[in-house]
């Protein structure tokens, strides 16, 4: 019977893990460097935590890896951690409720069915999440936070996009539709169904003029914020809140020289957000995003406490980035051959090797020469040592402080 | 012509008439499958390629999504309970035969609930099931904060208010709702349809052989519209909420009798016990104590969820659900030593296998199918026995006949293994014992005259059991 891998799910080869950690530390240390701390959730949770918000869609929850426990004879479930803000806000209120600013970061899987098992269900992301801090400033450092890890991992020509939850729901609330109509509606925008919003208009003619120009908003930086001032003056007024926050966030985002576009109607995925919305695209393949949630740990039953966030997703990025041009010098490579008698002589030489900064390992019989910058044979007779280095000159050694010596030259 | 095997698997109970009578319009020749049918396995007079096997419905849509079966008819509740959870699965809808017409609703006790007001609840909500995958999504889509659902057997219809918040309770537009529930929400509606294996579907061009059942389909008939009568809210004898009553559950269907002649024994007498009217909540002459009938199978959860302090089921349901939930506080507090069966593992007299590690020890190509009422037994004995590759197959009821066709090996009760004999079936193992026990939680008696009544009941009833046997 052959052994076979569960559908929907990947390997990550050595090559893989290259990158993988590559960006790993390149996100750790940009989090590091602005104060941010490293947390770890859990990977089972309840499945409560996901619905007690109300926020995630329907179609979303339905995807969820949810079961029951050895434990789960209340009939309560668990679900495989199907996204990583909410663990985090959890983890917020459990532990570290009276800190006035958390500023928290991790590197988490997350799981989601997919029903052709061709995308993986299981998927890694690195996110940031600052909770207690108010906009715009705050939403401001989320996003250059992301854009500071790209450029560490040397990806070019990104694409910023911008939109905000309370215009999308200010609108919805103008439309007129029921309560329910609104919740599918705003559901639909946020499953990645960008033509929701034009169907509406058919609904609302005089409201078409609004609608339009918001649509049209896509891809026009500059001038933006008095156009939708323009625009929402007089058909929706009790927008304005919003575009003034949009504005001051897309004037400080120019003045520092990004570049970025608003795309009002796109909100995939962000089902829990209340105000600035940012995603970041490469080649129209969406590679992170973020926003500002400030209901939601209130909703999960903390304290009113205002909070975003930002994920990038580490299997996009693997297949952008260019390992080689981002790994710093590594130490050279020993193998070291000793004769059967020597054995455990080869295993101390090792040792001291890499006590000395060196990469080192005992031949076990199928390494080869070629993949090492020197070989280091061990004899029972005199010269006890003897290196080859890659253009296969030998030099002997006749101790192991010589040998050091002889390498360090 | 195609010579290829196709194989049809047909409901027995409610739907089996006026699928037999559409079947016979279409000329299948299914001669047998009737009202009166005491077969499982059924050839075609007509069509020399085609057979049938009747089943429970609910097996239905697992035996053609495995592919057991190329084509099947049952209710699309099944259908749908099984595509909530399995969306990727091998099921096909193929048409909608347009009988059996019914409605699955969400429904709670008469004026208890609305399903806004269960919207903004955060204390969890008990849903109570025997669609338990359309329950959650029920719950999800009606965008519940905090919820759990209860798998059952049946008899959903007598667990609201006190068991559970909501029962997802199936029903004909004459029958609904059963008393004292009132819909809160239709989750879906329920007609018959014909369903394909979707490989079997291409691979056996399955589409010529139904035209002649699209043909036989009766006209449409005008639905008629569910009644909404208001319904005053029912006072129940049934009283949870005073924290002395000992709540205790008594099993529905063939345990009743020999139930009911322990507790007489006991001296335990009740008004309606054995119900012919379907009454689920006889009265009883014991004082603060009260008492719900439902089935055996679902008494070991409610029990551990404190919905049921005392409960008559048997040893073998205890035992499924500690396999599944090893730290529940259930546990049995008397052997009551009725209904002696044995739980077996049991495979085909075709096979050359004599004892469970011949099948472990068997090369297999494809993996073991094992099939059971008992789903969390069977997956431990196979985990223990350590079975290469296996699949469960949960079934509902006469699982003898599984064999050797739809599954390979199965756990099963015998009281004397006569029936299994006349299926070619042989014993390989025996799991263990079972008799009618009473069960109990290790939770603490909400107070001291409570627990010395169910320590009184729990007594009268094991010297009972003595005596008789």
């Amino acid at each position: 019977m052959k052994i076979q891998r569960s559908k929907g799910t990947r390997d990550l080869s050595p090559q893989d893990m290259v990158s993988f950690r590559l960006i790993e530390s390149a996100f750790r240390d940009c989090c590091l460097k602005w104060g941010y701390q490293e947390v770890r959730t859990p990977t089972l949770e309840y499945l409560h935590l996901f619905t007690a918000t109300g926020t995630l869609t329907p179609s979303m929850l339905s995807k969820v890896y949810s079961f029951l426990d050895w434990d789960g004879w209340s009939g309560e479930r668990v679900v495989l951690r199907p996204d990583g803000t909410i663990p985090i806000s959890r983890l917020y209120i459990d532990s570290m409720a009276k800190e006035k600013l958390a500023k928290l970061f991790y590197v988490a899987n997350i799981f989601m069915f997919e029903a052709t098992g061709k995308k993986s269900r299981e998927r890694w992301q690195g996110g940031a999440e600052l909770i207690g801090a108010k906009p715009p400033l705050a939403d401001i450092e989320l996003v250059m936070l992301a854009l500071e890890v790209l450029r560490e991992l040397k990806i070019e020509d990104i694409e910023l996009r911008l939109s905000h939850a309370g215009l999308i729901k200010t609108l919805l609330a103008r439309l007129a539709l029921s309560a329910e109509e609104q919740v599918g509606m705003f559901d639909r925008i946020l499953d990645g169904d960008t033509k929701a919003l034009e169907k509406l208009k058919l609904k609302r003619p005089e409201l078409e003029k609004t609608i339009d120009s918001l649509l049209a908003l896509k891809g026009k930086p500059s001038g933006f914020s008095k156009e939708l001032q323009k625009i929402f003056a007089e058909d929706l007024p009790e927008c304005k809140p919003y575009i003034e926050n949009c504005t001051r966030i897309a004037e400080f985002l120019e003045a520092m020289g990004y570049d970025y576009r608003i795309d009002i109607a796109s909100g995939r995925g962000f089902e829990y957000y209340t105000g600035m919305i940012f995603q970041i695209f490469k080649d129209e393949e969406k590679i992170g995003g973020g926003g500002r949630y400030d209901a939601l740990i209130p909703l999960m039953g903390g304290k009113d406490v205002p909070a975003s966030g930002f994920a990038l997703y580490l299997e996009r990025l693997m297949a952008l980035i260019k390992p080689k041009a981002l790994s710093t010098p590594q130490p050279p490579r020993i193998l070291v051959r000793a004769e059967v008698a020597m054995a455990r002589e080869g295993f101390d030489i090792a040792g001291r090797l890499h006590k000395a900064g060196y990469r080192a390992e005992c031949y076990l019989g199928a390494q080869k020469e070629a993949d090492f910058d020197w070989t280091v044979d061990i004899k029972e007779k005199s010269p006890k040592f003897i290196v080859t280095n890659q253009s296969k000159k030998k030099f002997e050694a006749q101790t192991a402080d010589e040998l050091l010596a002889l390498l360090k030259k | 012509m195609n010579k290829t095997k196709i194989k049809i698997a047909l409901p027995k109970g409610r739907l089996l008439g006026d699928t037999a009578a559409l079947l016979s319009r279409a000329g299948w020749g299914l001669d047998g499958y009737d009202e009166q049918t005491r077969f499982y396995h059924i050839e075609s007079k007509t069509i020399s390629q085609l057979s049938g096997r009747v089943f429970h419905e609910k097996d239905i849509p697992i035996q053609v999504a495995i592919g057991n079966y190329d084509l099947g008819i049952c209710g699309s509740d099944w259908i749908e309970e099984l595509l909530a959870k399995y969306p990727s699965s091998a099921l096909m809808k193929v048409e909608d035969l347009k009988y059996g017409e019914g409605a699955l609703y969400a429904a709670s006790a008469v004026g208890k609930a609305t399903v806004e007001a269960l919207r903004a609840r955060r204390e969890t909500i008990r849903i109570a099931s025997e669609y338990p995958n359309l329950a959650e999504f029920f719950a999800i889509n009606a965008r519940l904060k905090h919820f759990s659902v209860f798998p059952l057997w049946g008899g959903a219809e007598v667990y609201p208010p006190e068991s559970a918040d909501l029962a997802l309770v199936g029903g004909t537009t004459e029958d609904f709702p059963p008393y004292g529930l009132m819909p809160i929400s239709q989750v879906l509606s329920i007609s018959a349809f014909l369903i394909a294996n979707r490989e079997s579907w291409k691979a056996k061009e399955l589409n010529k052989m139904i035209a002649p059942i699209e043909q036989a389909l009766m006209p449409e008939k005008a639905a008629t519209p569910l009644k909404r009568e208001k319904r005053q809210a029912t006072k129940n004898r049934y009283a949870a909420s005073e924290k002395d009553v000992v709540r205790l559950a008594l099993p529905d269907g063939h345990q009743q009798a020999p139930t009911q002649k322990l507790l007489e024994k006991a001296g335990i007498r009740l008004d309606d016990y054995p119900s012919r009217k379907g009454n689920r909540r006889p009265k009883i002459n014991l004082d603060s104590v009260s008492v719900k009938v439902i089935r055996p199978q679902d008494m070991p959860p409610q029990v551990a969820n404190d919905n049921f302090d005392l409960a008559i089921t048997g040893r073998d349901w205890l035992t499924e659900h500690l396999c599944q939930f090893p730290s529940s506080p259930v546990k049995e507090l008397a052997d009551l030593k009725l209904g002696r069966v044995k739980v077996v593992a049991v495979v085909s007299l075709e096979l050359d296998i004599n004892d469970i590690r011949d099948l472990s020890e068997s090369e297999q190509a494809l993996p073991i199918r094992v099939a059971s009422e008992y789903i969390n037994i069977a997956d431990r004995y196979a985990r223990d026995n350590r079975l290469n590759r296996y699949r469960l197959i949960p079934t509902w009821g006469a699982s003898e006949a599984f064999l050797p066709e739809d599954a390979d090996l199965l756990i099963e009760n015998t009281q004397t293994g006569r029936t299994l004999a006349q299926h070619n079936l042989k014993i390989i193992d025996t799991l263990f014992e079972s008799t009618a026990c009473l069960i109990g939680s290790n939770r603490q008696a909400a107070s001291p005259d409570k627990k010395e009544r169910m320590e009184s009941v729990t007594q009268t009833l094991r010297r009972a059991a003595e005596e008789i046997s």
